[in-house]
């Protein structure tokens, strides 16, 4: 088909969100036709393994209906534009599988909030995207579900570089972006999903503070760390869908917070003179790669260049982060996930003796590898004997780590450092070590803890030829200074506009 | 500290889980490699420091919100039970439970 084109000579896929939104304002373009190019661009990369569901029927009737609210002169912010959601809402319209065999042929009977949230703002939904089982990894090589295009599970490409991970847990959601197969995705971040792999994609994504968005159908993986979240190419796109997305759910999410919806956008343009930076020198230590390195040392001149001040700061229990993440987390995920015992909704075994042998049969075929070792952890810290020696003392730690954020926004107003030590590793690289991608979330992991925003922004390429994410992380309730800061670096790099080549 | 095959396979009764052998062996293995980075907790010292639960409430009380005991959601039951493995009449199915 021929690439629908728009007055600004770009083809649907080459423009930010903000900019197609306005082409469907003005008519220029149809919600329908929007869905058409995307859905096209969708098959002819599905070697990528990103999308999980797609109902074309299903996308083109909400279209249709986004055309009709659009001739009727609707102005809502997102309206005819199309996203496509993480596997790890629910969603009444697409099959929901969390990644799973577990939730093989799952259909939700309700929206989660985000995904009405997004919906009432005029969103089309493309599909449903690939991501680690349970958001459980950090490579996008945990996903026991089947991708559009496959008969068996695949791990995500990185479109950057094919043999190469796309990060995780939400790389489908990263990789659709990157490769421009639609203009904006929904993740989840847990202890890095959102913003690792933007950064190994090349693309910008934003964590809120937690409880700003709901968790009311996001299939639930820790449940005190759990937080929704954008991802698109620019900050500015950022800001538009997470000002739709997030907002009190009083009723349906009990850790929701209640502070009202806001513009993020308000201040996307604002100067960034005297803005102060703090960079943890745990963060700018040894082990992060030279080439990742460069990149951040180069876009934090950038910075300087627009006003900023750099500060030196310290977040002592960085290394810290890392165990205590991978207690509390797990704990949550053992509970959570007793829910899958093939009683009420999921997969039961074939053969079975009795109700115990049901369950452990069910749970066992039903769950992979990574998914039965976390619980297997969070079972063993919260059982008897071991609470207070691992769970209770992590829950400790996390306030000293919290604190210590605390401490360094006294000196600073965002704090700046690498999103991963690395850039995007080979499919298979880490092989059957699991403690290689727990090691690897080392910079991520500390803000998940504190439950601050954080974001990852393009910021140049590293070692061989892969992107690099600047992590920006914020005071609480600070998403729109941060949005602020990485548009204002936006405005002055175009790493955020380049393209895989091929896409 | 490490764990035994007795500890992994007590640990596994308790989460429902069905391992073979062979996944036994390697949980054993993995499961004591993630311990020895655990380990480092233990040494730092948190008298006097409360857990974090919300993470919020590092900066500021998070109250429990509750609401009035009144029946809010509209009856779901068939949509619901139409992902359930086995039902009848409205009902679970599960293996005999009481003789």
């Amino acid at each position: 088909m021929s690439a629908a084109m728009s007055s600004h000579g770009l083809a649907l896929h080459e423009m930010p969100l903000s900019t197609l939104a306005q082409a469907l304002r003005s008519r220029q373009v149809s919600a329908l036709e929007a869905t058409e190019h995307f859905l096209a661009r969708m098959h002819q990369h599905q070697s990528l393994g990103a999308f999980l569901a797609v109902d074309e029927d299903a996308s083109r009737a909400q279209a249709r209906l986004a055309d009709e609210r659009l001739a009727a002169g609707s102005t809502a912010a997102l309206e005819g534009v199309p996203l496509a959601h993480k596997d790890i809402f629910v969603t009444r319209d697409f099959p929901t599988t969390a990644g799973s065999r577990m939730l093989a042929g799952y259909r939700s009977p309700f929206d989660a909030t985000v995904v009405r949230k997004l919906a009432e703002a005029g969103a089309v939904t493309l599909g449903k995207l690939n991501c680690d089982e349970f958001a459980m990894g950090s490579a996008n090589e945990n996903s026991a579900a089947v991708p559009v295009g496959f008969d068996s599970a695949q791990p995500v490409r990185n479109p950057w570089d094919s043999t190469r991970i796309p990060g995780g847990s939400s790389g489908g959601s990263a990789v659709a972006v990157a490769a421009r197969l639609v203009p904006a995705t929904t993740g989840t971040d847990t202890g890095g999903s959102i913003r690792q792999p933007a950064g190994f994609c090349g693309i910008t994504g934003i964590k809120p503070t937690y409880g700003r968005a709901s968790r009311y159908g996001m299939v639930a993986f820790a449940s005190s760390l759990d937080q929704a979240g954008p991802l698109a190419r620019t900050a500015e796109d950022c800001a538009l869908l997470l000002s739709a997305m997030c907002g009190p759910d009083p009723d349906r999410d009990s850790t929701s917070l209640d502070r009202p919806a806001e513009d993020f956008s308000r201040q996307l343009n604002d100067s960034l003179d005297g803005l102060r930076i703090g960079m943890p020198k745990e963060f700018f230590a040894d082990g992060v790669a030279p080439g990742v390195r460069a990149a951040l040392d180069a876009a934090l001149k950038e910075y300087e260049k627009l006003g900023a001040h750099l500060v030196p700061i310290s977040l002592p229990r960085t290394e810290l982060a890392i165990p205590v993440y991978y207690i509390i987390a797990p704990a949550e995920a053992s509970s959570n996930l007793s829910r899958f015992d093939g009683v009420k909704f999921g997969h039961r075994a074939k053969d079975y003796t009795d109700l115990m042998d049901m369950y452990k049969k069910t749970r066992a075929e039903g769950f992979g590898d990574e998914v039965k070792r976390r619980i297997m952890i969070g079972t063993y810290v919260l059982s008897h004997g071991y609470y207070d020696a691992y769970y209770l003392q992590a829950q400790k730690i996390r306030r000293m780590i919290a604190d210590d954020f605390q401490q360094a926004f006294k000196a600073c107003d965002v704090i700046a450092g690498p999103v991963a030590p690395s850039v995007a590793w080979k499919i298979g690289e880490h092989g059957s070590d699991p403690l290689a991608d727990y090691l690897a979330d080392i910079f991520t992991l500390p803000a998940s803890l504190a439950g601050l925003p954080g974001m990852s922004v393009p910021a140049g390429f590293g070692e061989h030829g892969m992107p690099v994410g600047l992590q920006l992380i914020g005071n609480y309730f600070q998403e729109a200074q941060l949005l602020n800061a990485a548009h204002r670096l936006q405005q002055a790099t175009d790493f955020h506009l380049r393209t895989p080549t091929g896409f | 500290m490490a764990l035994t095959h007795q500890e992994i396979g007590r640990i596994a009764h308790l989460a429902r889980l069905e391992l073979s052998d062979d996944e036994s062996g390697h949980m054993l293995t993995q499961l004591n490699g993630f311990f020895d980075i655990v380990e480092q907790i233990r040494a730092v010292d948190t008298s006097g420091i409360a857990p974090l639960t919300h993470p919020v409430a590092a900066i500021a009380p998070v109250v429990l919100r509750l609401r009035d005991d009144i029946a809010s959601e509209p009856d779901q039951r068939t949509a619901n039970q139409q992902n359930a493995p086995a039902v009848e009449r409205g009902l679970f199915l599960v293996p005999r439970v009481i003789e």
